[in-house]
């Protein structure tokens, strides 16, 4: 599914009325082993640019930004035993599903990609 | 500015990711990340460029005498080729810095200083330096390299005579032909595992870097940078200057009372036998899930302030996150709270350190 970027480097796809969350190849490279993942809950409301997740590596702590407003209809349980997931595949490993009413400022892939190697 | 150690090409070229630190451009990590770099050191042999840290040579008839009153240990114990621990104090008993002694001989002892702390560790020793003892500021003209690890000694007997090489940690040999290099060789790092530094000319550095990483490459050797050094060495529990350690936090409330010894006058030694440790350092280790870095708050079993964190991260080899903290040398209890971004984390204390070659 086609993924559109956010400039704090969180992915979204858009299906019906869900958008799938998660953070860019890019951010993961940078942040290097991901050690712990912090989620919200079921039944929590996003707003857009606001943290909803913590990814911690080994070195910091990184807050993730919802590219989307609206409330949270699924999280990625696995990622809290599997925080490994995250490097492996960032494109896969999903944080969570938004029940979604807003979209921020989003961009294509080609221009995400075009935005990093800036 | 930030310098360049005489390796900063060949990190670039190894991928490495360059961040600064102590005033020096140094590796974070390299493209395999810090966890694999970890776990290199602990099962196989990585190396580390050390380059920043600094050298200052006491040299003089009265030289020992005159470093005796510069530090917590003792100096006239010392053997010609031995290393050992110490603290330098302030007369409040504040911390200046932690560093090594190396006895050339009864005239010449080496020091090796935190890099962020050699600028005002020499102004401080030329300050207070006495009798006809002379400081000298060499570290701009040595290159340091360590190689850590249970394969460490493989590498090194590649490239020099290890019967030159003393078998027990904490001793060193001059001289020792490295890749035809004349350099100074110890058993010490900063790692709990064995291992070697060397110290060359800093113009050869570069070159018996790159040789080193060749002649390890069948054993698989890694490059390291400062991350991994900082996992390793918290894992060990070895304080870290600026964390555990600073002008602050008093000698004797940090558990390195071994290497203060009150029977010699020197700086700070009144302070420390007068006033009682109020804190000290105590390893946790999170219960609840999460990690407690350095700076957080850390809250007693009845709500009270108790202290903070001064490192804390995750251990990749004993896993689980630990912390080290400045805790209220009275306070009782097991347990405690530390206020991770608002959330308060249970902890409970373990004993240090948390990793223990076996």
């Amino acid at each position: 599914m086609e993924k559109f970027y956010q400039k704090t480097h969180e992915w979204a796809s858009f299906e019906k009325t869900v958008a799938t969350i998660g953070i860019s190849a890019y951010a993961v490279k940078e942040l290097g082993d991901i050690v712990f993942v912090s989620l919200p809950e079921v039944g929590d409301t996003v707003k857009v640019g606001t943290p909803f997740a913590e990814v911690e590596s080994v070195k910091a702590v990184s807050e993730i930004y919802s590219p989307v407003e609206g409330v949270i209809a699924e999280v990625n349980d696995e990622l809290i035993d599997n925080p490994a997931a995250v490097n492996a595949a960032a494109g896969e490993a999903w944080f969570i599903k938004v029940d979604y009413t807003k979209i921020g400022a989003l961009v294509s892939e080609a221009e995400y990609d075009a935005m990093e190697k800036e | 500015m930030a310098l360049k150690t005489p390796l900063y090409e060949t990190h670039e070229k190894l991928g490495g990711k360059i961040v600064e630190f102590g005033g020096y451009l140094l590796p974070v990590n390299y493209q395999k990340g810090i966890i694999f770099e970890h776990n290199a050191v602990r099962c196989g042999v990585g190396l580390f460029d050390v380059s920043h840290m600094g050298e200052i040579l006491i040299s003089g008839k009265e030289a020992a005498a005159a470093l005796r009153r510069l530090v917590t240990n003792k100096v006239s114990t010392i053997k010609v080729g031995q290393c050992r621990y110490t603290l330098m104090c302030y007369p409040d008993g504040g911390i200046v810095d932690d560093l090594l002694i190396y006895k050339f001989s009864d005239e010449e002892y080496f020091l090796i200083v935190n890099a962020a702390n050699k600028d005002k560790d020499f102004a401080w020793i030329t300050e207070n330096i006495s009798g006809d003892a002379v400081a000298t500021d060499l570290s701009d003209k040595i290159g340091q390299i360590a190689v850590q690890g249970p394969l460490a000694e493989k590498v090194m007997a590649k490239t020099a005579d290890m019967t030159l090489i003393p078998k027990k940690r904490y001793y060193f040999a001059r001289d020792v032909v490295v890749f035809g290099k004349k350099c100074l060789v110890s058993t010490t790092g900063y790692t709990g595992e064995d291992g070697y530094e060397i110290y060359c000319d800093a113009a050869d550095t570069a070159e018996i870097y790159e040789k080193l990483m060749e002649a390890g490459s069948e054993i698989g050797i890694e490059p390291c940078g400062l991350g991994a050094r900082d996992t390793l060495r918290f894992e060990s529990s070895m304080p870290l200057y600026g964390h555990e350690l600073s002008a602050e936090i008093k000698a004797n409330e940090v558990g390195l009372d071994m290497f203060i010894k009150s029977d010699e006058e020197f700086i700070g030694r009144e302070a420390i036998l007068n006033n009682p440790p109020a804190y000290c350092r105590r390893g946790l280790k999170l219960v609840d899930r999460g990690i407690a870095r350095e700076h957080a708050d850390v809250y007693g079993e009845d709500g009270q302030k108790i202290g903070f964190t001064t490192s804390g991260m995750p251990c990749p080899t004993v896993g689980g996150a630990y912390a080290m903290a400045r805790i209220k040398a009275d306070y009782a209890f097991d347990r405690v709270f530390i206020d991770v971004r608002g959330k308060m984390l249970a902890a409970e204390f373990v004993p240090m350190p948390f990793y223990k070659k076996a």
